[in-house]
């Protein structure tokens, strides 16, 4: 067993939580995995990337090879296209449609869209508002993870474990709320699986 | 105590230290590198057993405290990016000359890419140099097992081991499992007192001592656990492959294995019998290794060879750069699927500013004091500013080293450039400013230092700044006039006011020090 997955953002976007309740969750179940990171400079608003691999056996290399990515999840929708060439053909493409703007010319969305859309296995969605509906627009990470959770090799219970763990010392409104985004866009996700096939 | 943990290879040196008993650790923050220390920091078991863990104030000053702890006979890690390995040059090439007491661990991240560097400088090089071992993990397991590896051996041989890794490993986390924790050594000062005293007459004998352990070193790296010699099925090609780069070779091989014969090399001096048995069963060498071909040129030599000898010299695998998983695809023409390319829309994003950051007003009104000057130049340093590079600042003309903001713009007005300053950050400015700006102050420079004092090292993560606190008093103490010292807010209501002070320290003739001072705007929430 392996799951090779791309988590793609902005800096400052929060993708090293996703990337912490993984791992937590990994090691819980007393797995193998490696998780690299983006550190320093580029965390001051670039893009960033965290390779997350999860295997029950030693893995080898930290970063994913071209074409080997079993899931490319994006908090930002031209941020998933960066990751393309990771993907592999049957892979998951995940993709919050929000744009971060912070360039000085940020192309066409509606373009973005439509090569997200022209992947065969995509989901392109309003995270944020879905964030937003389950109590707070900064638990997009865990909506994302909760859409990723359908291709994870770990049930959802493991996860939701994790996500208690992490947000935990924020108090229980905190867990609460990223819970609740977690299980929407596990649900929203399932159901663009059975869509798909 | 817990045994398995989800580590970045950073973390698991931090706590393998711990676990090797260490009683010190010395470091300056520096991107790959900075986890180190900021782990030990946090470690309930560092302030149980009372480690030392206090950010120093370069990495001279730190290579140069740990030597201290050395040679007072207990274990000391001092850890660095591999730029901050020059500014610790002169204590790290001595320290192999006066050899250790305790068992000293020099760690050093080197950034192949330079995702956050300005060069791709390879640290095995100035092991060589130095004459002392390295060893190079492949991963987080291994960089947890070797650094005891690293202090038994710096104690057995008497001298500094530098322990390498890169930007990968640093900041890749995986699982680790524990060994139970040794016991710190108890103070004991060296034997001979002449160790530690390099007078010539003692240098010459001590460096005849390095030169003999050299023989030691290699017979170390033939016999080194570490390094494994894997026989192959096919001769055409051999392949040696340091550190990480292990890593690469198997993921090319996952569903067989290799029908290469293989040296992996995670302990150096690089061993010369190890290599002739792999020379002995194949017809050609491929070497792969992470940062400058260091080793292809020492097996490759100055003249033609037994054999062909691949790697970057010869383009089989790229130059520069971080090696992937597919370059060593492409060298060992190991069929890929076809991959979707980036779609042409694509933007680059580089890093910027935070929205709200006080070096944002700093350089609005530093563009604005200068723009009526023909030929200003602003000469800038390394943090976050940095990134005033970029527009929509374009505000500063060099970004060197630690430090150079200062001493460039004293050589750029001693050249006639006017009006000639510096930018550089309140951390930067303690590292590695201080001495430039004596320098300023000695000959009464007509240069504007302006020091954004954001009370703290924000590039690297929020560390503690020692300039907090100290600037004015620094800078009375080295002697510029109390009246051209002056402090402003890099706020937009005092936009006009810091244009107007700014451009009368232009006009003085003489040494300015401008602070800029507002917290970074995460400084509260990091508290």
């Amino acid at each position: 067993m392996k799951c090779d997955i791309i988590i793609a953002g902005v800096g400052g976007q929060g993708i090293l939580s996703i990337a912490t309740v993984l791992g937590r969750a990994v090691i819980a179940k007393g797995w193998r995995l490696k998780q690299a990171e983006v550190h320093g400079m580029s965390q001051r608003g670039g893009a960033v990337q965290s390779h997350v691999r999860i295997s029950d056996q030693p893995v080898a290399s930290d970063v994913i090879p071209l074409g080997g990515a079993d899931l490319v999840v994006s908090m930002e929708p031209m941020e998933a296209l960066r990751y393309l060439p990771w993907l592999s053909t049957d892979g998951w493409l995940m993709v919050n449609k929000t744009p971060v703007e912070n360039i000085a010319v940020y192309p066409e969305v509606e373009p973005i869209y439509k090569e997200i859309e022209t992947w065969p296995r995509n989901m392109l969605f309003d995270g944020e508002a879905m964030a937003a509906e389950a109590g707070s627009a900064r638990a997009l990470n865990m909506v994302m993870l909760g859409a990723a959770s359908i291709i994870l090799p770990l049930e959802a219970s493991v996860l939701e474990a994790g996500i208690q763990a992490q947000f935990a010392p924020k108090g229980e409104q905190v867990v609460e709320t990223n819970l609740a985004a977690f299980r929407a866009a596990r649900a929203l996700a399932e159901k663009r699986k059975s869509e798909l096939e | 105590m817990q045994n398995r943990l989800l580590l970045l290879g950073d973390e698991a040196i931090a706590q393998a230290a711990l676990d090797a008993g260490i009683s010190g650790a010395y470091a300056y923050p520096g991107t790959p590198s900075t986890e180190i220390l900021e782990y030990i920091q946090r470690a309930p078991e560092a302030a149980e057993r009372n480690i030392h863990r206090e950010w120093s104030a370069n990495e001279k000053t730190a290579m140069e405290e740990a030597l201290g702890m050395s040679y007072a006979g207990r274990r000391a890690l001092v850890s660095m990016k591999h730029v901050g390995l020059n500014v610790a040059a002169d204590p790290f090439i001595n320290s192999a000359i006066t050899g250790a007491n305790g068992g000293l661990v020099v760690v050093v991240a080197d950034d192949p890419f330079m995702h956050s560097s300005q060069n791709e400088q390879d640290s095995r090089a100035y092991a060589k140099f130095a004459g002392i071992p390295v060893l190079e993990p492949a991963d987080q397991q291994e960089a947890y097992d070797m650094v005891a590896h690293a202090f038994d051996l710096s104690e057995q041989m008497k001298l500094p081991v530098l322990f390498r890794i890169t930007t990968r490993l640093a900041h890749s986390r995986a699982d680790v499992v524990r060994v139970p924790p040794r016991a710190q050594n108890p103070i004991r000062i060296p034997e001979d007192d002449r160790q530690f005293v390099l007078l010539p007459a003692n240098a010459r004998m001590h460096y005849a001592e390095l030169i003999e352990k050299q023989k030691e070193l290699l017979e170390h790296a033939e016999q080194s656990p570490y390094n494994e010699f894997t026989p192959g099925t096919d001769r055409s090609i051999g392949i040696i492959a340091t550190g990480l780069t292990r890593n690469y070779l198997e993921e090319n091989y996952r569903d067989a294995s290799c029908p290469y014969a293989v040296l992996t090399i995670r302990q150096y001096p690089v061993p010369p019998k190890l290599v002739a048995q792999l020379f002995d069963c194949c017809d050609e060498v491929l070497v792969v290794e992470e940062g400058y071909p260091f080793v292809e040129e020492m097996v490759r030599g100055l003249l033609p060879g037994p054999k062909p000898i691949h790697g970057r010299l010869d383009g089989w695998l790229p130059r520069t750069g971080e090696l992937t998983p597919g370059d060593l695809a492409c060298a060992l023409q190991i069929e890929r699927g076809k991959v979707r390319a980036v779609p042409g829309m694509v933007r680059p994003r580089p890093p910027q500013l935070c929205r709200g950051c006080p070096h944002i007003d700093s350089y609005n009104f530093l563009n604005e004091a200068v723009k009526d000057y023909d030929g200003y130049r602003v000469f800038s340093d390394i943090g976050c500013y940095t990134l005033g590079a970029l527009p929509p600042h374009t505000a500063i003309h060099s970004c060197v080293d630690m430090g150079a903001s200062v001493t460039m713009a004293k050589g750029a007005a001693d050249a006639g450039i006017f009006p000639s300053l510096a930018v550089i950050g309140d951390s930067t400015f303690t590292h590695s400013g201080i001495t430039g700006l004596l320098d300023a102050v000695h000959e009464n420079s007509n240069v504007v230092i302006l020091i954004l004092d954001n009370g703290i090292v924000a590039m690297t993560g929020m560390q503690t700044s020692l300039a907090t606190g100290r600037l004015e008093a620094i800078c009375t103490g080295i002697g510029v006039a109390a009246d051209h010292i002056r402090v402003v807010t890099p706020l937009k209501k005092h936009h006009e006011e810091n244009i107007r002070i700014l451009r009368e320290e232009i006009e003085f003739n003489g040494v300015s020090v401008l602070i800029s001072r507002r917290p970074c705007i995460h400084v509260k929430r990091k508290l």
